[in-house]
């Protein structure tokens, strides 16, 4: 997978950001554009075009969903351009609730306790599906990276319901 | 003319000759010019010991004059005299209009781009702009007399939008200055301080100048200027608190209707009164025109009450920029002060408020975005080979296309560090379509209108499919100076569309050209020698770098291969000597840079693996 061979980090799920972080700035001191300013036209684009491939590298390997929908994709399944196709009754009976509950926060009598339990749960949420996420991804078997991108479109919901509660939490420190 | 000796390659003629790079801040209100000189930045003056010029170009019939001088002469002159053009770079007469209001300008339209009508004839913002840089570069090279300026950093506000960065990047070819780097003025702020400092962590530099409002959020890591977040105003500044005075002005002495003179004047009183409200809890302003003579009282109280709405607005985009850089207020390491307009005690006490610390002012506000500037020229006109600044920024407003319904689909997001290219793949929605429009747009907002339209393209040439068969590529890429360029391509039949993004209200590539032809031949430069010399200039920096490249990795060509690339630069080196046309200088620079492209390639790969060096082996 070269963008992790790139970062010179092991190839799984459950990255290191401290390294990750440290070895974008090496990189960067190596190629970015301003180290070959003096160079020739050649070099300078060379330089543009490896500066903007790390910088896409970064972005990729710091998020969680990106990253494993690049992960999933170099090994076959892409799912980057698809329009959601989740079936999970359960799951989706389950946003459904925490939508009602995030509508009702700012209207709740103590906004802050609530918004402090709505994180809990998405905190949650998130640990139990990168958890699994990092098992199917290490593995070999085209049945674990299915049920991967089952649990890439599930994380995709609790953040967006995460955007949601900041979005909400936003409004109320505006008044 | 004197030419530079040429040495052998491998061993090059003056290694620790200093070059000449320049770093300038093309202000709203003044412009400064610095360099660094024994590894110390600073301004230039000019004869009477100035460092700043006021950003102000007086048009008559016969002359053009920068400067004091032409400040001095606005409320006599106010339509030729121009001030605050910067405001009007990359913009329309009507987006002017709706947020400066009265101005004493006759604006009209000059081959589609907007200009301003004057004594010397139509001038666009981007002429006048380059007025100021000819203004500055003159100085630099009267203080450097004989020696040539190889480039300059020019600073731009962070919240530039590809229009504004375009435009100011055409006046500095129109003014002949070779642009090393468009460098964002908090970042340029940083750099001063950050080098000063030698700290580490998160700084937060708060950039309010004379029309401009930007909020930075830094990281410095070893040397390393990271910058997480920005946001801001291009179109807030001191000018706005001058104007919420002369609206103050026209209320209590119940003159509304201004001729341009007398807005002049009150404008220029406005401004006096503001800056006397930094010392003075109370300024006394007399207003004499025609035959009316006014006296208008007032407190720093009755100005702080107009101001803090606008104050309160720089605090929003502050609160923006620290949320997008993913941290909290109390993560600040510092609080860095920029601009002329941050001596105001409400601006500096509520910012102080806002961050919970008081912030930085040691180095004087209005020369802390060239000094940095200059540090970053000095860098990289390479005369600090083992400096290991490097400043990584990022694109200030989202960029993206129009879609169906008048809506924008977002293709790079506000704060993606550039330089940066994505793809986004587009389809046909009718039967047999065999051509599409593309309309690029920067702006947060969702729908086009509320957008800024940067260009419009089309892609022309689609064989005839089914609707939604066709795979359109649409690629973005920002460099690193925050410019974009587009290409579109359709898939299965490789179609191509490129473009170099022009704003959609600036100048063409055309234009530029033109008005570079005609300030030629209308002044003194014969323009062949100048263009002779700029060859000459550019052969030798590809001489020098190719040199400096295989003095240390030659072995990474054959012997076959570094024979036929030092044949190319000993052609280039003969070439430049004795060549009488720009051109011929020209195609020797391309066949070299052709016969390096392996070369090229495979330093920057070298490069990369030894980046990471025994990191590799440990971790994988």
């Amino acid at each position: 997978m070269r963008y992790f061979e790139l970062f010179a980090i092991p190839v799984d799920y459950q990255i290191d950001l401290a390294t990750v972080n440290k070895n974008y700035l090496d990189l960067q001191r190596a190629v970015h554009p301003d180290r070959h300013a003096n160079s020739s036209s050649r070099d300078k684009l060379l330089a543009v075009q490896n500066a903007a491939e790390i910088n896409d590298a970064l972005q990729t390997l710091k998020h969680p969903v990106k990253r494993a929908e690049y992960m999933l994709s170099e090994l076959g399944v892409d799912i980057r351009a698809e329009q959601q196709t989740l079936q999970d009754p359960l799951f989706l009976m389950q946003q459904m609730e925490l939508r009602e509950e995030l509508e009702e926060l700012s209207s709740s009598s103590g906004p802050d306790a609530a918004i402090g339990q709505f994180e809990q749960q998405i905190k949650q949420l998130d640990g139990q599906y990168s958890a699994q996420l990092a098992v199917q991804l290490a593995s070999a078997d085209e049945q674990q990276w299915q049920q991967a991108a089952d649990n890439i479109r599930k994380l995709k919901f609790v953040y967006k319901l995460r955007d949601e509660l900041e979005r909400i939490e936003d409004s109320l420190f505006d008044d | 003319m004197a030419l530079l000796q040429i040495a052998e390659p491998g061993q090059s003629a003056a290694p620790h000759e200093h070059k000449l790079a320049i770093g300038i801040d093309l202000g709203t209100t003044n412009s400064l010019v610095a360099t660094v000189q024994s590894g110390e930045a600073r301004t230039l003056t000019d004869i009477s010991g100035a460092a700043m010029l006021p950003s102000v170009v007086r048009y008559q019939a016969d002359s053009t004059t920068v400067g004091e001088q032409a400040a001095q002469a606005a409320t006599q002159d106010p339509a030729n005299t121009l001030i605050s053009v910067k405001r009007f770079l990359g913009k329309t007469q009507a987006e002017i209009q709706q947020s400066y209001g009265q101005l004493p300008y006759d604006f009209c339209e000059h081959d589609g781009a907007l200009a301003i009508k004057t004594a010397a004839g139509k001038i666009s913002p981007v002429t006048a702009s380059s007025d100021i840089l000819i203004a500055l570069k003159q100085r630099a090279e009267e203080s450097f007399a004989g020696q040539d300026i190889l480039g300059a950093v020019i600073t731009v506000p962070a919240y530039f939008d590809d229009a504004q960065r375009q435009s100011t990047k055409d006046a500095a070819e129109l003014a002949g200055i070779k642009v090393l780097r468009l460098l964002n003025e908090p970042t340029a702020a940083a750099v001063a301080y950050g080098l000063d400092s030698g700290q580490e962590g998160i700084i937060a530099v708060y950039d309010l100048g004379g029309g401009t409002f930007d909020i930075s959020v830094l990281r410095l890591n070893q040397g390393v200027f990271e910058v997480l977040a920005t946001g801001g105003d291009s179109s807030l500044g001191g000018d706005d608190f001058d104007s919420l005075l002369v609206d103050y002005f026209k209320r209590e002495t119940g003159v509304m209707n201004l001729s341009p003179s007398v807005l002049r004047l009150f404008i220029n009183k406005a401004k006096a009164c503001k800056e006397a409200l930094s010392q003075y809890a109370k300024v006394n302003v007399g207003l004499e025109f025609d035959d009316e003579k006014h006296m208008v009282e007032v407190t720093r109280e009755k100005f702080e009450e107009l101001a803090v709405p606008l104050v309160k607005k720089t605090l929003r985009s502050c609160r923006r920029a620290v949320k997008d850089a993913g941290i909290e207020n109390d993560d600040v390491l510092q609080v860095v002060m920029v601009g002329g307009s941050t001596r105001m005690p409400i601006v500096r006490n509520q910012v102080a408020e806002f961050f919970s610390k008081e912030p930085l002012t040691s180095i004087d506000p209005d020369r802390v975005v060239a000094l940095g500037a200059a540090l970053q020229a000095d860098v990289l006109v390479g005369n600090k080979p083992d400096s290991d600044m490097l400043l990584l920024d990022v694109l200030p407003l989202s960029l993206g296309l129009e879609t169906m319904g008048g809506l924008v689909e977002k293709i790079i997001p506000r704060n993606t560090t550039i330089p940066v290219a994505r793809a986004q793949e587009f389809t046909t929605f009718k039967d047999g379509q065999t051509a599409m429009s593309l309309h690029v747009l920067q702006g947060e907002r969702e729908l086009v209108d509320d957008c800024r339209s940067l260009a419009k393209f089309s892609l022309k040439g689609i064989p005839p499919m089914a609707a939604g068969a066709a795979h359109i590529r649409v690629t973005f890429k920002v460099d690193a100076d925050g410019l974009l360029s587009v290409s579109a391509m359709e898939k299965s039949t490789g179609v191509q569309a490129d473009i170099q993004v022009k704003p959609s209200f600036g100048l063409s590539d055309d234009q530029v050209a033109n008005m570079l032809k005609e300030s030629m031949t209308n002044a003194k430069g014969d323009m062949q020698a100048r263009m002779l010399k700029e060859q000459q200039v550019e052969a030798l920096r590809v001489i020098e770098a190719l040199d400096a490249s295989l003095a240390t990795d030659s072995q990474l060509l054959d012997e076959t291969e570094l024979g036929v690339l030092k044949t190319e630069i000993a052609a280039l080196a003969a070439i430049r000597e004795t060549a009488v046309e720009p051109s011929d200088i020209k195609a020797a620079i391309e066949k070299v840079d052709n016969a390096s492209s392996v070369f090229a390639e495979r330093r920057m790969d070298a490069s990369i693996k030894k980046a990471l060096q025994g990191q590799s082996v440990d971790n994988v």
